[in-house]
This record gives C-alpha cells, structure tokens and sequence, in this order.
C-alpha cells in the first residue's frame, strides 16, 4: 500500500494520504482527493481513480461512482482555463444565452469541448450564487459579474493571448488545475487579494449607512471598542 | 422602533480587508466564545431557542430546538456540519457572506459547536467559488493561530477541528442528507428518514446541520442578547434576515432587514424596477418556490405570512422578471435545471422532470395543445408529495404557480406557434431606450 503502483508521482501519493488522514473517517476525503487527481492530471484519469481506490481501500468502480456523479469533474481533458456561462434562468434572461452562443461561435466549440489551441474549455453552469451581478461568467470558478458578450469574447481573447485577467471580485486568474489544488485544500496564499465585497454585494448596507439605520447593536452604537 | 434594514451579518462588509483576524478583531471578534465558555452548552442551546431563530436555509426550522434534539447521552461524537452548498436558483447571501466576514462564520461554528458538545465541524462548501474557499481557508488558519480553534481554547478546555471540505458540483448535496453523502465521499443521494441526522447523521453519528446564515447569526445572539434578536421581525418569524435582490432591478443586491420586510419596500429601496419597466412576476425564495406576482407585492416576507400567499419564504432569494420576460422560458429553463440535478433514486422525480421538460419544451415552441396544460399539472401532481425529497416537489413550483398566474401566455405560444417575445429586450446589456 505504502509504494506507488502507477504513473502518479511519489507527491501526489502522499498528498493523496494526507488529504485522506484530514478525517476522521478517511473516505470523507474522496471529493477533494478527486480535485487533486483533475489538478495533477488535467482530468480525472482512469490511475486517478486507481490512485484513489488504493488509498481508500476501496474499489476503482466505487470510485468511478462518485467521479461520475459530481458535475465538476471531467474525463475529457480541460483547457487552462474552464470558462462556465451561467444560462439558468436569471442570468439567461439577463444575457446568459447571448454570452452563451457568442463565446460558441468565437471559439468554434459546442457545450463543454476545448477550443483548439487547448487553452479554453467552454461550458454552460447553473445558478453560482451571484444572481445580483447578472448575467455571470466564472472563469476557473473566479467570479467575472455583470458580463456582456463583448466584455466575456475580450476576457476569453486576452486570456488565449497570455495578457493577464483579473476576476472581478478576486484575483488575477490562476489555470484551472492551479484552482483544483486548492479545492484540494492546499491553499495557494492569494485570499488576501481581491475586494472585501462586489458593489452589489453593498447595496443594501450602503443605504442603512446613508440613512443612519442600523440594528441596534453595541458597536453600531459605537459602545464597542 | 425598529429600522428599516438592520445590517447586523453585512455590517462590516463595507471595512477594509474585513476577511481578515485583524479586521475582525478590531470589531470586537470572537467575543461570543468567552460569553459562551462562561455559560455553558445548555444555557447557549436556550438563548439560541429564545431569540426564535429559524433556519435561515429555506425551511425555517427553530435553530435551538434543532439542537435540543441532539442525544447528550449517545456517547458516539457529535458534529457540526455547515451547509454552504449554496445553489438553490437565485439564492446568493452565503456565499458573499463567506467571501467578505469567513470569521463570523468560523465564530458562530465554534460556539454552536460548543453548544452541541461537537470536537469536530465541517464547512460543506460548494466547490464552484474558488476564492471563497481561500478565504475561508485563511480564516480557518488563522482562528487556529489565535487559539479560537485547536485544543483547550481560551483555556476553558474544550477543542475543536474545523474542516473546510470542497464539494464538487451537485444542487442536489444542499439537501441535509445528501450532503452527509457528499461529505462521507459517496454519491450525493438523499438519505431515508428516520433516523435524523440528530440521531444518526455523519458516521452515523448525532449531527446537526445548518445554514451558513443561521450559524453566522449565533455570535450576535450571544453578545447582543436574545431578547435583541426577538425584537426583530414579527411574531413568529423573529430577527435579521438577509434579502437578495436580482433581475430587472435598479440595483440589485444584498440587503439584511427583519423578517417581515414587504417587496415593495424592498423594490424601493433598491430605486425601483429598472427605468419604464414594471415587475411582472417573482420568487421569494429561490425557483423552488411557487412565483408570485405584483399582486403580492405587500405581503410581509416572514414565513406564515408568504406560506399564506401560496408560495415560501425559502431563503430569501427575490428573483424580479419584469413584462419583457417570458414566463414560459423562465419555467421551461428551471424545470431542465431540476431534470439536470435530479439524482436519479426515485422515479417520480427523475421520470418526471423528463416527461414535464419534454411538454414544456413542446409548448415553448408552440407546437403543444391546450391539453398540454392539463398535461403538465398532472404530471407534477404525480412528482409532489411522492419524491423521495424535495427537490422533486420544489421541480412542479414554477409550473403549477405560473399556470396559475399566467395561463394565457402559455396559450399565447400556441396561437402565435412560438415565442411571442424577444429576448433581446430582457438582457441587462439591451441599448437604453429600445424597446421589445
Ligand atoms: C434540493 C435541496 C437543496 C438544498 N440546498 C440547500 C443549500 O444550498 N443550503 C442550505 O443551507 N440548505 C439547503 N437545503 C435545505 C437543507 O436540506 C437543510 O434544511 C438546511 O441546510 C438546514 O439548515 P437551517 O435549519 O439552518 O436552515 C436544500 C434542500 C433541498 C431539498
Ligand atoms: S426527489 Fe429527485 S433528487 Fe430527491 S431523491 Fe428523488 S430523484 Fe433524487
Ligand atoms: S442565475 Fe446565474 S448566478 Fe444565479
């Protein structure tokens, strides 16, 4: 059990292990073991998935299962950059499905293929939980708020030309398997860039503020150091 | 007399780097674990009961009484299990929350965990906002650093570990159990109850599982008192609540007042629906609940009293349509994202979001008969009240409630043989001025 049996390298068999020993029950670990796996192999690959039985003292099928199962990890091989449109209702109403087909035709690609330079992976998500800063794109899971086909076609052109991309309530993008090892829970130290909050995220306390309406709290009564 | 919002969860989301220790410190963080300490678990588990906390996740469970049923003479561990899956259509408060203040999540788990005698917590965090998982990382770690998480903390002998675990895409892991599928490394599939979690939840173990927003509110409760928190929002639906704002609306957004707030006031506050546009239909909770429409724009948004207008207060999530938003398009897309999500364990949800996908998609195009409307609500009365959880009922009402509101517009498809309108002129992006 202790030596590698396959293409996976020597750290990540230890990563793997240590992801596992977080639990108190070690199969807890199998979904971030699984984003390991997309990190380090641009996929879930079937030595992935051995890799993962192995340490779990499970079958590869039981395995196989649960990669099945859960949206976000992929057999086909994903670009540097996974570029999610969201077409649920809301942001479909607010410009989702025009984002949508613009970026197909602009990158030649139908729903979750890669573009052919291998640098894009083009996929249409549900609902990401910014519905106030419609229509949204996320870009290796980075919020890009408030899109328009423009603005999403000139993220993706920069993104294909190397040029850096920030998210807009986060940092400068990183590639998608740079994002995976942090699902992973390895963290990649950059929680400190970005803003505190979106604009819209402040509209509400912005108008209490103006108003002077607060919930009658010791600090908000200023009684709080 | 209470103001018209109360930012209590929002109120410092507006200070510099406020997901940082110092940030929060300087706020007068973590003061609620010594006030806990000193308590005691059981007196916790009271005041959480007396301020009328309810479940801020959509069903509205009493919090405190949710904790009251974990079994103290089981001797297997306990544990806390925050649901930040956080997918329901519309619903976007945790994750800012988390994004902005992770401390004032990481606090209200140690004290609830506290309360529940758990050595061991997790944050079930969807895995789809990267940098909210950093940042709730760098919280975590940095609570640990600070002796607020570990062994013996602030020397009152009680120890916690707080797991941050990333989920990997699935509505369907929001649901309590299926998340403790998720969380236990299996396929995201609902659980047979009884047991309850309280009884048999992670490893089989007693459990408690809320919200992100129900456990955040904990802190407050502690410093600011119970009676603080009850004197919020209405008689059965008491306190701070936040309420999201999205669509065709001057400003959408977050925006945290007592329970019991109406729409309109809501709609006002945000400068109205967007310029020479008016509200056409709703969710006041998520796409799981039954639309509403302008006639109920005065209804308290407490849990009765939405409950009572036929729909639910969910989690808060108002999703606005204005009138150049066809209805028909709205459901059809809500009911492929409930066939999407369906997990697939019972037929009536799984065979039946299919069939309702199918007739719907028929009439958006125009090509169905007006049967095809009697079709449909048999069909979702064959789904709800016989799925195996609710994630079936909640696929039947978006079309039960907009055949109700709005049967002529689906006959509309019929008559015109497609869509009649253009939907160019709902996008956020349409030129100002012009006109569907
Ligand atoms: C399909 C489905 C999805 C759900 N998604 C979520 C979710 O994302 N977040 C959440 O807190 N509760 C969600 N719930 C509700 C949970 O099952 C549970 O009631 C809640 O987490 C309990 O916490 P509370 O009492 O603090 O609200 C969902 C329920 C269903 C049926
Ligand atoms: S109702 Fe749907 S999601 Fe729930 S158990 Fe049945 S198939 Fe799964
Ligand atoms: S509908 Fe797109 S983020 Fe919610």
């Amino acid at each position: 059990m202790s030596h590698p049996t396959n293409g996976l390298d020597e750290k990540t068999w230890g990563e793997l292990r240590e992801i596992a020993a977080r639990y108190p029950e070690a199969r807890s670990g199998l979904l971030p073991m699984l984003h390991l796996v997309q990190s380090v192999e641009g996929r879930v690959t079937p030595e992935g998935i051995e890799a993962c039985a192995e340490v779990l003292g499970i079958s590869a099928a039981e395995v196989n299962g649960v990669a099945t199962f859960y949206t976000m990890y992929k057999r086909k091989p994903v670009g540097d950059y996974h570029v999610g449109v969201c077409t649920n209702t809301l942001c479909a109403v607010m410009g989702g499905d025009l984002i949508f087909e613009r970026l197909k035709e602009h990158l030649d690609v139908g729903n979750d293929e890669t573009s052919e330079d291998g640098k894009i992976t083009l996929e249409h998500i549900e609902c990401n939980a910014a519905c106030d800063y419609a229509p949204v794109m996320m870009v290796n899971w980075e919020f890009m708020d408030n899109q328009t086909p423009e603005s999403a076609v000139q993220a993706i052109d920069d993104l294909r030309a190397g040029n850096p991309v920030h998210s807009t309530r986060g940092p400068q993008l990183c590639t998608w398997r740079e994002a995976e090892r942090v699902l992973a829970g390895f963290p990649d130290d950059r929680a400190d860039e970005g803003p505190t909050a979106g604009p819209a995220s402040l509209a509400g306390l912005k108008i209490a503020r103006d108003n002077g309406w607060t919930a009658g709290t010791a600090s908000s009564k200023g009684e709080n150091a | 007399m209470t103001d018209t919002l109360t930012p209590v969860l929002t109120d410092n989301w507006d200070a510099e780097r406020a997901w940082t220790m110092a940030a929060y410190e300087e706020r007068g963080g973590y003061a609620a674990l010594d006030k806990a300490f000193a308590m005691g678990p059981d007196a916790v588990i009271t005041a959480v009961k007396d301020s009328g906390l309810r479940g801020r996740g959509g069903a509205g469970f009493p919090t405190g009484m949710k904790w009251g049923f974990i079994p103290q003479d089981n001797p297997r561990p306990k544990y806390l299990v925050v649901n930040a899956d956080e997918s329901e259509p519309g619903t976007c408060k945790d994750i800012p929350l988390m994004m902005a203040t992770p401390h004032t999540l990481v606090e209200g788990v140690i004290v609830s965990s506290y309360a529940i005698r758990a050595n061991t917590a997790f944050i079930y965090v969807r895995g789809e906002v990267l940098h909210v998982v950093r940042r709730l990382q760098r919280a975590v770690q940095e609570a640990y650093l600070a002796g607020h998480l570990g062994k013996n903390i602030h020397g009152s002998g009680y120890d916690l570990d707080l797991i941050v675990h990333a989920g990997a895409g699935a509505y369907i892991c929001g649901e309590e159990t299926a998340l403790l599928e998720g969380l236990e490394g299996r396929r995201g599939q609902p659980r047979l109850r009884p047991p309850f979690p309280a009884v048999a939840g992670l490893y089989a173990s007693p459990t408690v599982i809320n919200n992100v927003e129900s456990i955040a509110s904990v802190p407050a409760i502690l410093t600011e008192g119970a009676a603080w928190f009850a004197s919020m929002g209405t008689e059965k639906s008491q306190g701070h609540g936040i309420f999201s704002l999205s669509g065709h609306i001057t400003r959408p957004g977050q925006y945290e007042a007592p329970l019991g707030i109406t729409l309109r006031q809501l709609i006002d506050l945000a400068g109205g629906m967007r310029e020479g546009h008016e509200l056409k239909f709703w969710t006041p909770g998520g796409s799981s609940t039954p639309l509403l429409t302008p006639e109920h724009l005065d209804v308290p948004l407490d849990f009765e009293s939405v409950g009572a207008a036929g729909s639910m207060l969910g989690t808060r999530a108002l999703q606005l349509f204005d009138e150049t938003t066809c209805v028909v398009r709205a459901v059809l897309r809500w009911t492929e994202f409930y066939k999407h999500e369906s997990c697939g364990k019972c037929t009536p949800c799984r065979e039946g979001t299919w069939w309702l996908t199918q007739t719907l998609a028929r009439l958006e195009k125009g090509q169905g008969t007006e049967e095809d409307l009697d079709l449909l609500l048999d069909q979702c009365d064959n789904i709800l009240g016989r799925s195996f959880c609710a994630l079936g009922d909640g696929a039947t009402s978006p079309i039960s409630s907009s055949i109700q509101h709005f049967r002529d517009e689906y006959l509309a498809h019929l008559t015109h043989g497609g869509c009649p309108f253009d939907p160019a002129a709902s996008t956020a992006f349409v030129p100002a001025g012009a006109d569907a």
